[in-house]
């Protein structure tokens, strides 16, 4: 990197690369802080979004970001579902149970999708435009509108924690279910809505990144390394520190993309994970424990 | 459909020792190893590269190809055991798709998603094919009955005896003078070294081996395996294996059955069949066929 040109470029690529990371990693962040246990299921919600956007999108012809809501209700409504028929029952077995039929569940959803709608590549119905160019930086306007689109979902989620009674119930429960059980908050319900919102970001998440480039029923499985790496720089369970742990897991991997090779992005991520545990478990915002 | 039989059971033995070395992690020690596949293409990967680049021969190169995934093992269990079970499940999960980015990506090495092809077997071309597929028929079982009588011995040991005592309750274990994360390690060496012994014999059966053998799926069967035969018993894991492999042939003639669909929305089908029955045992019968049977807990 002879120029701070180059510099910059990889800094903002990496922060647009971050920002489609981090909805899934708040949305698992989300059911980890309520729930307690690690969803790996928010690939398949991920792909499940993708192409639920991709119908709105494509064939029904909506424009890209009324699909994106399309895409977070579709996998929120996947998520609710399967958290209900499938995870919520092997809850009393313990954490690590529901975490194995976590997996064993994004597998399914995978092949739902791929059974459904094949494994070839589809590609999102978008205006072709031109990379901007400034003084020798490039941006797609793709890639711009994908972050805005991120932050203001992220936007949403923090105003609805923070000044709604909704939000500040869902704090109360992540921080002390028992506590907030005696004061009058059904966590069934808390949960219901945990999962709702952190598998319909999950889905929004994973159409941005389809809207990036093309999606097949392996979207959402070949980022979820990023997004748990995200999740856990940022501190499993912080939903701040997801979008923080985004962030820098987005500028790690383009920075390894450019010093390494390409293809070795997601170990860049994976390493994160090792670094991160070895030397501060909780994460950057994580919780006190 | 002979040959095919033999191929089956073949594949069932790699299973009953991954579910074995599992079950050691896992069953006994109650940790999460949801990377099983990256130990299982460790051996398959050291074990070819070495007979196939350095021509070792084949039995020095399985003991390699165990002994790589033993060590790689022991590291990870050294970084993670003292973690949470969460961690423990995120770490292993990105550690199998690390291995398998690797093995694409280092062409110089490994030949990248073209594979490694011509690894030789014991006595292929030399016998018929079914004659080599009886020979490897007879060591993977016989390897399958050795890491059996071994396992099965030491999960009865007061080796076994910590391990459980870890599962149920490190802290009290270690209360008991126990060194909690010595055991947990050693634990995940010896699961890892039985794996590796696996994907090291597979590759030798199968001649050829590339990335995409190793995907998470086979992760899932395993996990499946021993949640069908029942977490923690060893004649479980073994048991489990074949129920396994009767599963996944069994979802082949099915969907072969239902008409109208598609190569790939069969292949779906299977998987998602895979899956769901992953997910309903887990449910419906958590302690599994042979349910694990110790001195404090009889058969329930």
């Amino acid at each position: 990197m002879e120029d701070w040109r180059d510099l910059a470029q990889v800094l903002l690529n990496g922060v647009m690369a971050g920002s489609v990371l981090m909805l899934p990693a708040i949305g698992f962040n989300c059911i980890f802080a309520v729930l307690r246990y690690p969803n790996f299921a928010v690939a398949g919600f991920a792909t499940i979004g993708a192409f639920a956007g991709w119908v709105a999108n494509a064939q029904w012809g909506m424009p890209a970001g009324l699909a994106l809501l399309v895409a977070f209700l579709a996998a929120g409504a996947a998520g609710l579902l399967s958290e209900e028929l499938a995870l919520k029952p092997l809850r009393p077995a313990g954490p690590l149970t529901v975490a194995i039929a976590s997996v064993a569940l994004t597998i399914l959803l995978e092949n739902i999708i791929r059974f459904s709608f094949g494994n070839d590549l589809k590609g999102y119905d978008l205006p072709i435009l031109r990379d901007w160019r400034f003084d020798g930086i490039r941006v797609s306007p793709q890639q711009l509108t994908n972050t805005a689109y991120a932050i203001g979902a992220a936007g949403a989620l923090f105003a609805l924690l923070a000044f709604t009674r909704l939000g500040r119930a869902m704090r109360a429960v992540a921080d002390n279910p028992t506590l907030a059980d005696i004061k009058g908050v059904d966590p069934d319900r808390i949960a219901r809505v945990a999962v709702f919102i952190g598998a319909g970001l999950a889905g929004f998440g994973g159409m941005l990144i389809g809207l990036d480039t093309s999606i097949d029923p392996l979207t959402g499985f070949r980022v979820v390394l990023s997004v748990f790496a995200a999740a856990v720089v940022g501190g499993l369970g912080s939903i701040p520190g997801a979008a923080l742990g985004a962030m820098v897991v987005g500028v790690g991997e383009e920075m390894a993309g450019v010093l390494l090779e390409p293809a070795y992005r997601t170990v860049t991520a994976f390493l994160a994970i090792l670094l991160v545990l070895m030397f501060r478990p909780s994460g950057l915002l994580g919780a006190r424990n | 459909m002979e040959a095919y039989l033999v191929a089956m059971l073949v594949f069932a033995g790699f299973y009953a020792l991954m579910a074995l070395g599992l079950n050691v992690i896992w069953g006994l020690t109650g940790m999460v190893n949801l990377g099983l596949v990256g130990f299982f293409g460790l051996g398959a990967y050291a074990s070819a590269l070495l007979t196939t680049k350095l021509a070792w021969p084949m039995p020095l190169g399985w003991v390699a190809g165990a002994l790589v995934a033993a060590i790689a093992g022991g590291v990870m269990a050294l970084i993670v055991a003292r973690l949470r079970g969460d961690y423990l499940a995120i770490v292993t999960l990105g550690f199998a798709e690390v291995t398998r980015l690797i093995a694409s990506n280092e062409i110089w090495l490994t030949n990248g998603t073209d594979g490694i092809s011509g690894i030789p077997g014991p006595w292929r071309g030399e016998v018929s094919p079914q004659g080599f597929n009886l020979i490897f028929l007879a060591l993977v079982w016989a390897t399958v009955a050795i890491a059996f009588v071994l396992l099965s011995r030491l999960s009865h040991a007061p080796f076994g005896r910590v391990l459980r005592a870890i599962r149920e309750d490190q802290d009290v274990a270690a209360v008991a003078g126990k060194p909690v994360l010595w055991f947990k390690i050693r634990a995940f060496i010896i699961g890892a070294c039985v794996t590796g012994m696996a994907g090291a014999l597979y590759a030798h059966y199968n001649a050829y081996i590339a990335p995409e053998g190793f995907a998470p799926l086979l992760t899932i069967y395993i996990v499946l395996a021993l949640t069908a035969g029942g977490v923690g018993s060893m004649r479980g894991a073994v048991v489990g294996a074949l129920f396994v492999m009767a599963l996944i042939e069994g979802t082949r003639f099915l969907a072969a059955e239902i008409p109208g669909v598609s190569p790939v929305q069969k292949a779906a089908l299977r998987e998602g069949i895979i899956a769901l029955t992953l997910i309903l045992l887990l449910r419906f019968r958590p302690q599994g066929l042979i349910p694990e049977r110790t001195r404090t807990r009889s058969t329930t």
